[in-house]
């Protein structure tokens, strides 16, 4: 593998402008696949959710799942878009040994739906996002290579396909180019993902999960030089499977093709994949010698027609779109709007809400999420929602810290306990004995103990010079092993020496 | 009593329920006479005696303790290779799919299980549905019992001959631009298409899924009409079957009237590349229904020159993505799967050595149409063909219940003949394919012999969608006049098999 020369992005910055667009598949959380009866549960054992339809098998047919219609519509319809009231599948024709039929059943020219938005909050603005299409089609059994330097079906030792995930419905959004973000490009791509995560989720829909491959994103871009007023060659970056990776795969293409670029080199129009590990990205097919997919209408389906009624009793029932919910948040919580996008842009807006509802103050959510939990989750390279902790976990810490039972630095101790999976943060605290020591009588005997070993400061106390007394509470908390209260024992000290 | 092979499926059914015969003997029959003549005939790809008599035994049981059986129930029936079915292989008269034995059964294998009907055997076809003669078949050609150094039609040909040479009363088929009545028509027995989206496609190994639709055959018209009814119907795993009642075509073949019917004789569908023998006939067909009452008018449908042209681009495209499921990887053929050679290859190989010519043809030619850059000027431009031609179809029957045409321009020809000329080979369904690319119903029914050579010509009723059963009405008026007319039925002068 060769190693690029990269630009550094903010050099590159200077002298180019990007344009991305993202091509985002969401596998819709339907009981069953998309023309068959088959059950779409993720990590049942190779090949047991199989039937003669999802695995092609000759003279089987597809029939629609209606249920993969609705969805689709409710994601087209919380994207601003218009419904088609009449549209068509096409068959994709390629051959690869994942695709039982060596063709998918997809939407070509007749996407369901078309021409909508999503704004999407960026640092303290709002950036809306062109939707091109929203459409419908199967997703492919998984192939698993074994041997080979590679991991890709090219130098493998030989091959397992599993068909438990071909036919599961599969919704494409793909977005308009989208321009003008300059250096905030890979913040807005990721920003983006977010968003529409949230909004899939909030529509349930799908569980979009990027780690169990139910979010899966194609990230285009291409850069121009600034002012030049045209747009460049597009690469297009598959296997995108977090939010980080989005930002990163963008950050990269533009390091890379600005290097290209600057060397006078003409960027291939090509599909690249993105490393998770090394964050790069590495040249696939290229897409000037790309297959021609023979798209033609599917004569196995009749057009899908759904009625204006439908589409607006679909419309009536759709839940409450993220940005309003935002503002909603807002409100309720009195937080400033940068706050709120800030917990939305780390994924932590649906965290906070949720601990909120488990009885947390919404400052007191805010803080654990953002503070200690969000460099734990930095610290592992994990999403914050892949901690091993919940909402009503973090609630109750967040609870027991205003009741003055934990103070912050127990409370991190609890944490990592709980994140080390020893249970809930009641059970770690009896197992550990973690809480305040909140008994006087026992702060007392510390208390004294410490002004018997340090006669001299606590003489300059008894002095009046209150600012001495920092021994004095270093050695109780010392003695109780942290678990004070550190005003509480100023407070006891102070009351002993001066009588106040 | 006749022979019991010589007994229509009606007589059958009949004899069956009044206890004058068992299923097991009715199946014995049919399984002695496969043995005895279908080595010279080869109709089928797989006899199925085993399971045939264990189905019957399970009728015969049925029946004794009391139990009320549809009209079916005991009666043999041949299945062309091309529906899936459990418990025997389905080949599609393809090296690929040699050794492949479906996990589950279409659903017309399954009415015609329910019906108590007895599956006894798989019968030949052209590869995967494509040709007109059975010569395409990677298992050799069928052989037309009236003479059998000549083609029985296709691709349902091992379903006409089997019928025609008493190896069974019924056959289904599948009619894709004529498989079921050029076949019926040149073997002198009856077939239908009937229209499309009323017998399902779920378990038919698809040729061309805008076009396939399963019919039956049979030697007489009542007896094409049990069958029609039995396997029709809405089928919820096939998007394209209508959801409506069947047309009442048992009904319709038994009332047998066509006085006041309005009958439209299509003249685009004659004059050059026509047999002599064959306009003759047919037009003798015509003055006798006219004879019958029916009010006989021409009618002329100006597209239908382009149906070939545009089915040679339409059905091949289809082809091309439905045939690329055939790769190795899940099931049939395997070929030099060495442990060197990657997936691709083996892709390759064996779609090289399993594929015969003309099957390779239609999947090049339907690549090439289906292509970018090429997609409007051929799949897009047949399609709006296929338009024109329904236009065609509405207009006419604005003016009639009907149209005729002959089934074929020219009757059986010899083995060999045209194996080697696609286009001529293609000819023979140019009467057939409108009615396909129409998607409604159409029927083949025996008018008399051609003068010159002696061999079957067919009648070919058209009716709109969902009218079957005027099909029936027709053809069961002809039947009986012609019969009458003959002494005996057509097929009873089938010597074939005589020496």
């Amino acid at each position: 593998m060769t190693t690029d020369t990269l630009v550094p992005f903010a050099e590159a910055m200077e002298r180019y402008e990007p344009v991305i667009g993202l091509e985002t598949h969401v596998e819709l959380g339907t009981r069953t696949k998309m023309f068959c009866g088959c059950t779409t549960l993720f990590g049942a054992p190779p090949n047991s959710q199989v039937c003669p339809v999802c695995l092609g098998l000759p003279g089987s047919l597809p029939v629609v799942n209606r249920v993969a219609i609705e969805y689709t519509i409710r994601i087209g319809l919380a994207l601003n878009c218009a419904i088609a009231g009449w549209c068509r599948f096409a068959r994709k024709n390629y051959f690869y040994p994942d695709m039982p039929k060596n063709f998918q059943i997809s939407q070509y020219d007749e996407p369901l739906c078309t021409n909508g938005w999503l704004d999407v909050p960026v640092g303290d603005r709002v950036v809306r996002v062109g939707i091109e299409r929203v459409h419908l089609e199967e997703d492919t059994g998984k192939s698993l290579h074994v041997g080979g330097a590679t991991g890709r079906i090219h130098g493998a030792d030989y091959s397992l396909v599993d068909y438990n995930r071909a036919g599961i419905p599969l919704v494409e959004i793909v977005t308009k180019p989208v321009d003008g973000t300059g250096a905030a490009a890979p913040e807005v791509a990721r920003a983006y993902v977010t968003e529409l995560r949230d909004l899939v989720r909030g529509l349930g829909v799908s569980d979009v999960r990027m780690e169990e491959g139910s979010l899966r994103c194609d990230v285009n871009t291409s850069l121009a030089p600034r002012g030049s007023g045209r747009w460049g060659t597009r690469t297009e970056t598959k296997n995108v499977n977090s939010l980080r990776s989005v930002e990163r795969a963008v950050r990269f293409e533009i390091e890379r093709q600005a290097a290209v670029l600057d060397s006078a080199g003409r960027v291939i129009q090509e599909t690249r994949h993105f490393h998770e590990d090394s964050g790069t990205t590495t040249s696939g097919r290229s897409k000037e010698e790309a297959q021609d997919y023979r798209y033609f209408p599917e004569p196995d389906l009749v057009p899908v027609a759904p009625s204006a009624q439908w589409v607006e009793e679909i419309r009536a029932a759709l839940p409450e779109a993220p940005s309003a919910r935002r503002e909603r948040l807002q409100r309720d919580w009195g937080l400033p709007e940068a706050e709120i996008t800030a917990l939305s842009n780390v994924g932590a807006l649906d965290l906070v809400a949720e601990t909120v509802a488990a009885g947390a103050s919404p400052d007191g959510a805010r803080k654990w999420w953002l503070g200690e939990l969000a460099r734990q989750a930095n610290d592992a390279g994990v999403e914050l929602a892949d901690l091993a902790i919940t909402p009503a976990q973090v609630a109750r810490i967040a609870e027991l810290v205003a009741a003055g039972t934990l103070n912050d630095r127990l409370a991190r101790a609890v944490i990592d306990a709980v994140l080390a999976g020893e249970g809930d943060p009641d059970d770690v605290v009896a197992a550990r004995g973690l809480g305040v020591v909140s008994d006087d009588a026992v702060l007392l005997a510390a208390v004294d103990a410490a002004i018997a070993a340090k006669p001299d400061v606590a003489a300059k106390v008894r002095e009046g010079k209150v600012s001495a007394v920092g021994p004095l509470v270093g050695a109780v908390m010392q003695a109780t092993g942290g678990q004070a209260d550190a005003a509480r024992v100023r407070e006891l000290i102070l009351e002993r020496l001066t009588g106040s | 009593m006749t022979e019991l092979i010589r007994m229509t499926a009606a007589e059958l059914s009949a004899a069956l329920v009044n206890g004058e015969v068992s299923a097991t003997e009715v199946t014995q029959a049919h399984l002695d006479r496969i043995a005895a003549v279908d080595g010279r005939v080869h109709a089928f790809l797989h006899v199925a005696a085993d399971s045939a008599l264990a189905q019957a035994g399970v009728i015969d049981a049925r029946r004794r303790a009391g139990e009320a059986l549809g009209p079916l129930a005991g009666v043999p029936v041949a299945v062309k290779d091309v529906f899936t079915t459990i418990g025997m292989p389905t080949t599609c008269g393809s090296r690929i799919l040699e050794g492949w034995h479906p996990p589950y059964d279409a659903t017309i294998t399954r009415r015609l299980k329910q019906a108590g009907a007895i599956i006894v055997g798989k019968t030949n076809m052209d590869e995967f549905a494509m040709g007109s003669s059975t010569e395409n078949s990677a298992y050799g050609p069928s052989r037309n019992p009236w003479d059998l150094d000549r083609i029985p039609g296709g691709s349902s040909g091992g379903s006409a001959a089997a019928v025609a040479a008493y190896e069974a009363p019924l056959a289904i088929g599948t009619d894709t631009g004529g498989s079921i009545r050029q076949p019926a028509a040149v073997c002198g027995i009856v077939g239908t298409k009937p229209t499309y989206g009323g017998s399902s496609r779920y378990g038919v190994v698809a040729f061309a899924s805008s076009l396939d639709t399963p019919g039956p055959f049979g030697r007489t018209v009542l007896d094409t009409a049990l069958l029609h009814e039995a396997i029709s119907g809405h089928d919820p795993c096939d998007s394209t079957s209508i959801d409506a009642p069947v047309p009442p075509v048992v009904a319709a073949a038994r009332q047998g009237d066509v006085s006041g019917m309005r009958i439209g004789v299509v003249t685009d569908l004659s004059g050059e590349g026509y047999q002599p023998g064959v306009l003759s006939r047919f037009a003798e067909a015509v003055e006798l229904l006219e004879s019958l009452g029916a009010k006989v008018t021409e009618v002329s449908c100006p597209h239908f020159r382009y149906a070939l042209p545009a089915y040679y681009l339409i059905a091949p495209s289809e082809c091309s993505s439905n045939l690329a499921r055939f790769d190795a990887m899940r099931y049939g053929l395997r070929v030099g799967d060495d442990g060197v050679r990657d997936a691709e290859e083996v892709m390759a190989l064996t779609r090289e050595q399993g594929f015969g010519a003309e099957v390779k043809r239609r999947i090049i030619l339907g690549a090439y149409a289906l292509s970018s850059g090429y997609y409007d000027a051929y799949y897009g431009k047949a399609q709006q063909v296929r338009t024109l031609i329904i236009r065609d179809f509405d207009a006419a029957f604005a003016q009639v219940d009907v149209l005729v045409s002959p089934a074929t321009p020219t009757t059986a020809f010899p083995i060999g003949e045209r194996a080697d000329d696609p286009m001529a080979m293609y000819l023979a369904d140019l009467c057939t394919i409108p009615s396909d690319l129409a998607g409604n119903a159409a029927i083949s029914v025996p008018c008399g012999l051609a003068p010159e050579d002696g061999l079957p010509v067919g009648l070919h009723v058209m009716a709109p969608a969902l009218a079957d059963d005027r099909l029936y009405r027709v053809a069961a008026a002809a039947e009986a006049a012609l019969t009458g007319h003959w002494g005996q039925p057509l097929l009873t002068q089938a010597r074939g098999l005589d020496s």
